[in-house]
């Protein structure tokens, strides 16, 4: 297949702009003549929705939970990034282009990062105006703080909330419309398969989870908004129903699946304490500005602090390892996240982590509250500290926090053009369910900054394009046979999995799949354990499909059947996973092969056999998938091994 | 027990050994079982007796549901997302009070270790007339999201706003916007009060963009439309006791619901707003 990427000629700064006005243009009569499906209601389904909304498209939006306002961003604490420079600290488009570029490790593409880096400060007056209550100076300006690799202050912030806050923003907009009748909401309700026919989307077959009820909704275009697919690890920092069930279904059409082993791995989260474990909680990256991370020098002092006979506190300054500032004295604990998650690893790969587990590092903020007094640190983290308090019944004011690397977002998805359409026409993809601007590693603040350029800015003039192109009778009503037949894939598939009456619950498989994801696909990964992993995946598979026990009918509510059926693909995407990271022999951003790292141990790029995307086309089930590559352009920026030393 | 890994790192046998010892507690649970709106439901009785006082709560409700499904009954229905504090999703009654014992906490921030060995815990939906069950501790919340679309926003299109710091607003004066806009939308201020008033809701999201000034426009109209929304779904009038405030795990402060009552409602509910 050749991909098309459709990023403009000219110049970097101008290839928005330019694109835009090329884009063919739906007469504003004309728009209430097209429906748009927007599957996900998360910062960038509930921005696209509304915004296509009030320049008069019919919108049907959907999601899973009982409310728009529960989408996965609500969660987000830490901030997002615009380029503003409102601090006069050399921020600009170009640099926040640049960093997002190299932050990137050179995996993504120019035109696409410059183009988020440059409606970036549009988003900002957007929020501002819904009435999002960022943090202030006492002057009354806008707040700014630095994140996680950044060197200059550029990212908003409200509380440790903003995600919630920017969501509730979009979910306000999206309301709005509700009652202005522009925009059909559905909640309770998951897609299950896309529709396509003549090669064109045709709209979504529907479980209502209430009901049970499958249902067909016929549209010119259907939007994905439906976050990432972290969750493949079965412990991660995600919300326990986020999911890869539309973008999966979609890729068996022949939407094609984008660099799926670029996973990161956050480095500050709240280590795991038992098998009951359900899902793992985020301490924000801002902690990083006044912790410093640290563990024992030795294996020995690691042992007493594990077995209870010494404490942290106890520990001189010369029994502590500060292994960030060490190893990179100018980034220090500022370091990008895989960067610190490597490490963080490494240091208990030696025999050195902390807590009962062993798999901990410290992150202590005695010396900030030494420096600012606790009032200020308080100010700054006291949500975070509270939380942290809540989980682990620890006071860390008091003694360093304990932190390890988890599952965090996936920067892989479906691949999209610079339209953001998929490779089925008509079929778009937005927010972090598509690959399109973090390349290996995301940047700090990034993905709420994406979500929003996606729904607010980027699609409301890019839709236009492929509706105006086909035109407002091209769509199929809801009884033609191809939603028949679609609904009825759907009942089988259903059918099957209550069918088979095993022993085994979803719950174990999902926990089975997330340890060998974690184990051989996680934060270091080598060609061995890869292909042990292979055939794991492929017997889990067999067993999950002979064995798994599902309660309950399909006509009702029916959480273990949602459950089974989202594990179901989410073994499918592992297997897929396994095969890009064994296909892609180099270390880059989060995709670390151990085979491939410089003799300080730091990732290893081959730019000259691997600066492409990699491109997964489904092939049928079982069949191995076909890799298309999308090599990878660089005009604006020198390809440089990232340093951060 | 499963291993805590597939590989087998030498702290594995260390940290399952640890685990065998903390999980001691017993609880003996009545869980509110409901097939469906259609039909009746009754408490219904499990106990447990390998419970981690690390646990959370619903970490707990996921052991229960993984030996029901084991023995083929049906698992307990319950919603849940976020599992940190945020979404708004987790919704238990326990012991006769919203979320749990825990203030200023979610269901899903509540860990077993509020608990003690040998407790009987009774767990039980929201109940409101505006809140149906769906089906065991599920309820439809959905009346929230109408209430918001009555008027819960600020009128501004995509593309049209000016820039983010042409208006100043003292730190004061959004700080008192954030502390309401913290309002997660669970409805346990429904559920905590005896009339089963969402004034709690209302109030927070008519104070948050009340006290902004690009809110403030709308003011009078958003909090009208509110609350008639909020009476045509069945909430129950506020008799301000703040039982309401005390289960909020945002401990919103009801002196949002001063406000809007002082300012905002001193308009007769039927001014020209209201009418069409
Ligand atoms: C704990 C945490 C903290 C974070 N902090 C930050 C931060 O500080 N800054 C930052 O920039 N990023 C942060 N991120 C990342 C960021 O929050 C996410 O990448 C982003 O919010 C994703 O938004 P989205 O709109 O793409 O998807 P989501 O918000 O995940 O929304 C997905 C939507 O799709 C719906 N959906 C999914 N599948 C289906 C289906 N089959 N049928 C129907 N509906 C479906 C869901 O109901 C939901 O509405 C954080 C992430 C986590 C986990
Ligand atoms: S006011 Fe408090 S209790 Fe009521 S919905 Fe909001 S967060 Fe929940
Ligand atoms: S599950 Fe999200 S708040 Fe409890």
């Amino acid at each position: 297949m050749e991909l098309k990427s459709k990023i403009p000629e000219g110049p970097l700064a101008e290839k928005w702009t330019r694109h835009k006005f090329g884009l063919k243009l739906v007469n504003p009569s004309n728009k209430r003549k097209y429906d748009i499906i927007v599957v996900g209601t998360g910062l960038a389904g509930a921005s696209a929705a509304a915004s296509l909304a009030e320049l008069g498209y019919n919108v049907t939006a959907l999601c899973f939970q009982d409310s728009p306002r529960r989408a996965h961003s609500i969660a987000a604490q830490g901030g997002i990034n615009a380029a503003k420079n409102y601090q006069n600290d050399g921020d600009s488009v170009f640099r926040l282009f640049y960093d997002t570029i190299k932050g990137g490790d050179y995996r993504s593409r120019e035109g696409n990062v410059h183009r988020l880096a440059e409606v970036s400060v549009n988003i900002i007056d957007q929020c501002v105006a819904q009435g999002v209550p960022f943090a202030r100076e006492y002057g009354g300006l806008l707040a700014n703080r630095s994140f996680g690799g950044a060197q200059v202050s550029r990212t908003f912030y409200a509380r440790g909330q903003t995600g919630q806050q920017l969501l509730l923003g979009a979910y306000s907009a999206l309301s709005r419309q509700v009652a202005n009748g522009k925009v059909k909401l559905l909640t309770r309700t998951e897609m299950l398969d896309l529709v396509v026919e003549d090669g064109k989307t045709r709209g979504i077959v529907t479980r209502n989870l209430i009901t049970g009820k499958i249902e067909s909704h016929s549209a010119h275009a259907v939007l994905l908004c439906t976050g990432g697919y972290g969750n493949v690890f079965y412990l991660s920092t995600n919300a326990m129903g986020s999911n890869v069930t539309a973008a999966w279904r979609a890729h068996k059409h022949g939407a094609l699946m984008a660099n799926p082993c670029f996973t990161q791995i956050h480095p500050t989260c709240i280590p795991v304490k038992g098998d009951y474990q359900s899902k793992l909680t985020l301490m924000s990256e801002s902690l990083r500005n006044d912790g410093r991370v640290w563990v024992p020098k030795t294996k020995e002092l690691a042992n007493q602090i594990r077995k209870g006979e010494r404490k942290p506190t106890d520990l001189k300054e010369d029994e502590r390892d500060y292994y960030l500032e060490r190893r990179y004295p100018s980034f220090g604990n500022l370091v990008p996240r895989d960067v610190a998650s490597r490490n963080a690893k490494a240091v208990c790969d030696e025999g050195r982590g902390v807590s009962k587990t062993g798999l901990a590092v410290y992150l202590d903020f005695a010396d900030a509250i030494n420096r600012d007094g606790r009032k200020t640190i308080e100010a700054k983290y006291g949500n975070l500290f509270e939380m942290y308090e809540k989980i682990v019944d620890n006071n860390p004011y008091e003694t360093p926090m304990m932190i390890y690397p988890a599952v965090h977002y996936t920067m892989g998805g479906l691949w999209v053009d610079y339209n953001l359409m998929t490779t089925v026409p008509g079929l778009y993809a937005l927010g972090e369910a598509n690959f399109s601007d973090h390349g290996a590693n995301r940047l700090g603040a990034s993905a709420l900054m994406q979500g929003l350029a996606d729904g607010y800015f980027v699609i409301p003039y890019t839709v236009g394009d492929y509706l105006a192109t086909i035109g407002p009778a091209d769509k199929l009503p809801v009884t033609a046979p191809a939603f028949r037949e679609a609904e009825q894939r759907v009942t089988t598939v259903i059918e099957k999995m209550l069918a088979i009456k095993g022993t085994k619950p979803v719950d174990d498989f999902h926990r089975e799949l997330g340890l060998i994801m974690w184990d051989y696909c996680g934060m270091s990964r080598t060609a061995e354990g890869l292909t042990k992993a292979r055939g794991l995946i492929k017997d889990l598979k067999a067993e999950f499909w002979s064995n798994v026990r599902i309660t309950g009918e399909s006509e009702e509510l029916n959480q273990s059947l949602e459950a089974a059926s989202r594990v179901a693909d989410f073994i499918e995407l592992g297997a897929l996973m396994i095969e890009d990271a064994l296909n892609r022999d180099e270390s880059c951003g989060g995709h670390f092969r151990e085979e491939y790292q410089t003799p300080d141990g730091e990732a290893l790029r081959d730019d000259a056999d691997f600066a492409y995307v990699a491109a997964w086309e489904y092939q049928g089930d079982n069949q191995p998938e076909k890799l298309n590559k999308e090599t990878l352009e660089f005009e604006n920026v020198k390809l440089t091994q990232r340093s951060y030393k | 027990m499963q291993p805590l890994r597939r590989t087998d790192y030498d702290f594995t046998t260390a940290v399952a050994d640890h685990l065998q010892f903390l999980y001691k507690m017993k609880v003996n649970l009545k869980v509110w079982r409901q097939k469906n709106n259609n039909t009746a439901g009754k408490l219904v009785e499990y106990g447990l007796d390998n419970i981690s006082p690390d646990m959370s709560f619903l970490e707990m409700f996921d052991v229960l549901n993984g030996e029901l499904t084991r023995k083929g009954e049906e698992p307990v229905a319950f919603d849940h997302d976020c599992r940190e504090g945020i979404c708004g999703m987790c919704s238990m009654y326990i012991n006769g009070r919203a979320h749990g014992p825990q203030t200023g906490a979610t269901t899903c921030q509540l860990h077993m270790r509020s608990f003690s060995d040998g407790d009987t815990i009774v767990v039980e939906p929201w109940r409101a007339r505006a809140f149906p069950v769906l089906k065991d501790l599920m309820v439809d919340r959905s009346a929230f999201d109408r209430v918001i679309q009555s008027g819960g926003y600020v009128s501004v299109n995509t593309g049209s706003a000016p820039d983010a710091n042409e208006i100043a607003i003292p730190r004061s004066v959004s700080d008192e916007a954030m502390d309401a806009a913290q309002c997660i939308g669970c409805g346990a201020c429904v559920a905590a009060c005896k009339n089963a008033s969402a004034m709690l809701f209302v109030a927070a999201k008519v104070s948050h963009m009340a006290v902004l000034p690009q809110g403030k426009a709308e003011s009078t109209l958003r909090a009208e439309r509110m609350v008639a929304q909020m009476d045509a779904e069945g909430f129950g009038a506020c008799s301000f006791t703040g039982a309401c405030s005390v289960e909020c795990p945002k401990s919103i402060s009801l002196d949002h619901i001063a406000r809007m009552n002082r300012e905002y409602l001193g308009a007769k509910l039927t001014s020209e707003n209201m009418q069409g």
